[in-house]
């Protein structure tokens, strides 16, 4: 079972509910619950990885690293003619010919192989251009995952599809934890991408409720994923959030009082299981109903 | 024209809250536009109370579309999608449009021209009067691709309309992050105000949205917001910035007459005018004025 968190809005606690999510899984009787026994049975990908922040709290042992790159057009100026076939076909203006220069922009390339393709000279090749790395080990009995763009790269997507692909892959039981990025638009998409259930954490606050609707809008109307809401830092605000889900129909899985021992906890580096282990028994109780909500 | 961005990597520091804040006091002095970068998550116009003047189309990339009826199951396009994006069925060949990319590899590649390039409606942006200026916004549909783009089409149209007014300074509230929507809200402005919180996140993605900034030649200030909740890490903070010669320009209590503000849909400044709050977020004020008005202007500004 693959469960997303995501908020729409940042700095809900959307790293804070998935580590402590999985914390939760791993300190269980991993017999009778039937995770956390051998590798990949209670895995935690961190997809936002243009601030990647869940190792602070799970303090992996890291001991993989792969790069992540897009394929970039290389053109053999022996071969080329110079006919500009490259430009005409790529959407993103990535390549341009300049009388017998051919200009290359791996910044927009989007590494679609179009040129390649259509290139009747067979003129160019590709070579990976580095975005980004994915980098991999293990929490206790968590396997981990992360991904990290590289700073001043733009694209975001194939280093979480990369991160998905090698670890998702031979995924056949236990529970994968993918912590999602904020925002709604195609970072977000790709990490719900083939997930089981999407775990949205917001605080009932103006912000959160509109960045709430959206994520909802993408999760559950978009992709058609059931969603749950966990509730942060509940008490401050307003009580819009839950007419919103009432109306929804949307459960509120769990609530997260506004308390200054966890937002110091979580300032240290704390993961809130940490901070108040009574928690452990409330992420055991959210993933069971959400196993009997996909299960449904 | 100065352009001034607001940004934080980490969601939730108070960005938008500042942001709003700025823009009254800012606008007391100077005569100011307003751009919400953050097309995927924009909340200003919630404290702005905007008046809607302007609604237009965003027309985001293209989506590729397989004609059924010139379609002879080949399986070419199949074959060159890097982005799994076209899918088989018993009945044929479809394209999932959340998958596409729009590079119309496929396109080429179709024998039967079957295959068309749609151009897809990704949003709308919006031009708004509020009490304090000009706001230029934006909604990106659910899901949708280009939000860079958006964000490149606020800033376009809010760079116009100061220079239609005869305004003088844009406050942009920058998108979390440091992909690329948030580098679209970057490039070329005068000035970055990073929204900083003194936690292990927080200070993590200070790090990289200060490399992203610096990789972008955009200046940078650091602002600490819930300066109290962590006190040793809000001195981490400040020991990175004496280190990196980066000007901190205040500490700002944390104190729910913020979410209060927001709740009553007002900026803090004018919820609370006398609080602690209020009073850091104006020392902070003079001192981005101060700096944007010492600032050379930046390639695009002008």
């Amino acid at each position: 079972m693959i469960i997303a968190v995501g908020s729409g809005k940042g700095g809900t606690g959307k790293t804070t509910v998935a580590t402590s999510l999985a914390l939760s899984l791993e300190a269980g009787d991993p017999g009778s619950a039937g995770w956390g026994e051998g590798p990949g049975h209670l895995l935690f990908l961190d997809c936002d990885v243009e601030v990647p922040n869940a190792a602070l709290f799970l303090k992996p042992v890291l001991d993989e690293s792969e790069t992540v790159g897009l394929p970039i057009p290389e053109v053999d100026l022996g071969a080329c003619t110079f006919c500009g076939r490259c430009a005409e076909v790529c959407v993103w203006h990535a390549i341009t010919v300049v009388g017998e220069r051919v200009l290359v922009f791996p910044e927009l390339c989007h590494g679609c192989g179009s040129c390649t393709l259509n290139c009747p000279e067979a003129a160019i090749r590709e070579v990976d251009s580095v975005i980004g790395k994915v980098e991999s080990g293990r929490a206790g009995r968590i396997v981990f995952g992360q991904g990290i763009l590289d700073v001043g790269q733009p694209m975001a997507v194939p280093v979480i599809r990369r991160l998905k692909e090698k670890h998702l892959g031979g995924l056949t039981d236990g529970v994968a934890v993918l912590d999602a990025p904020s925002g709604t638009s195609c970072p977000f998409v790709e990490t719900l991408r083939g997930v089981d259930y999407v775990l949205l954490v917001t605080e009932p606050t103006p912000f959160g409720l509109h960045d709430l609707r959206l994520a909802v809008e993408v999760a559950r109307d978009e992709l058609a994923l059931p969603v749950g809401v966990v509730v942060n830092r509940d008490g401050v605000g307003n009580a819009a959030v839950d007419d919103y889900c009432r109306g929804e129909g949307i459960p509120v899985l769990l609530r997260i009082p506004l308390d200054r021992r966890i937002a110091e906890g979580l300032s240290e580096g704390h993961p809130l299981v940490g901070v108040l282990p009574e928690y452990i028994a409330l992420f055991r109780g959210l993933l069971r109903r959400i196993s009997a909500e996909v299960a449904r | 024209m100065r352009q001034l961005v607001l940004l934080s990597g980490k969601g939730g520091t108070g960005k938008t809250s500042i942001t709003a804040a700025i823009a009254h006091l800012a606008s007391v002095q100077a005569s100011v536009v307003l751009a919400d970068a953050d097309v995927d998550g924009a909340n200003l116009e919630l404290v702005l109370d905007p008046r809607l003047t302007e609604s237009h189309p965003f027309m985001g990339g293209q989506v590729a579309v397989i004609d059924p009826l010139r379609c002879t199951q080949c399986g070419l396009c199949e074959g060159v999608c890097r982005f799994s994006a076209v899918l088989s069925a018993a009945d044929g060949y479809r394209v999932d449009p959340s998958a596409c990319e729009g590079c119309a590899a496929c396109v080429y590649q179709c024998p039967d021209d079957a295959i068309q390039m749609v151009p897809q409606q990704a949003g709308l942006w919006f031009r708004s009067e509020t009490r304090f200026g000009p706001l230029l916004h934006a909604r990106l549909f659910a899901g949708r691709e280009n939000s860079g783009k958006l964000v490149t089409a606020v800033r376009e149209q809010s760079r116009r309309v100061t220079l239609e007014t005869g305004r003088n300074l844009v406050i942009i509230d920058g998108p979390p992050g440091i992909g690329c929507p948030t580098i679209a809200a970057s490039t070329g402005v005068d000035l970055a105000l990073l929204v900083a919180e003194p936690t292990a996140s927080g200070i993590h993605d200070l790090r990289r949205t200060l490399a992203m900034v610096e990789h972008f030649r955009v200046p940078a200030l650091v602002l600490v917001n819930k300066a109290d909740i962590n006190p040793r890490q809000a001195s981490v903070i400040a020991a990175f910035c004496r280190e990196r010669g980066l000007d901190l320009v205040g500490e700002i209590p944390y104190d729910t007459v913020v979410t209060r503000a927001m709740v009553s849909g007002q900026p803090v400044t004018m919820h609370e005018p006398e609080g602690v709050v209020s009073a850091a977020l104006r020392a902070v004020w003079e001192k981005v004025r101060d700096r944007l008005a010492s600032a050379a202007p930046a390639g695009m500004g002008e």
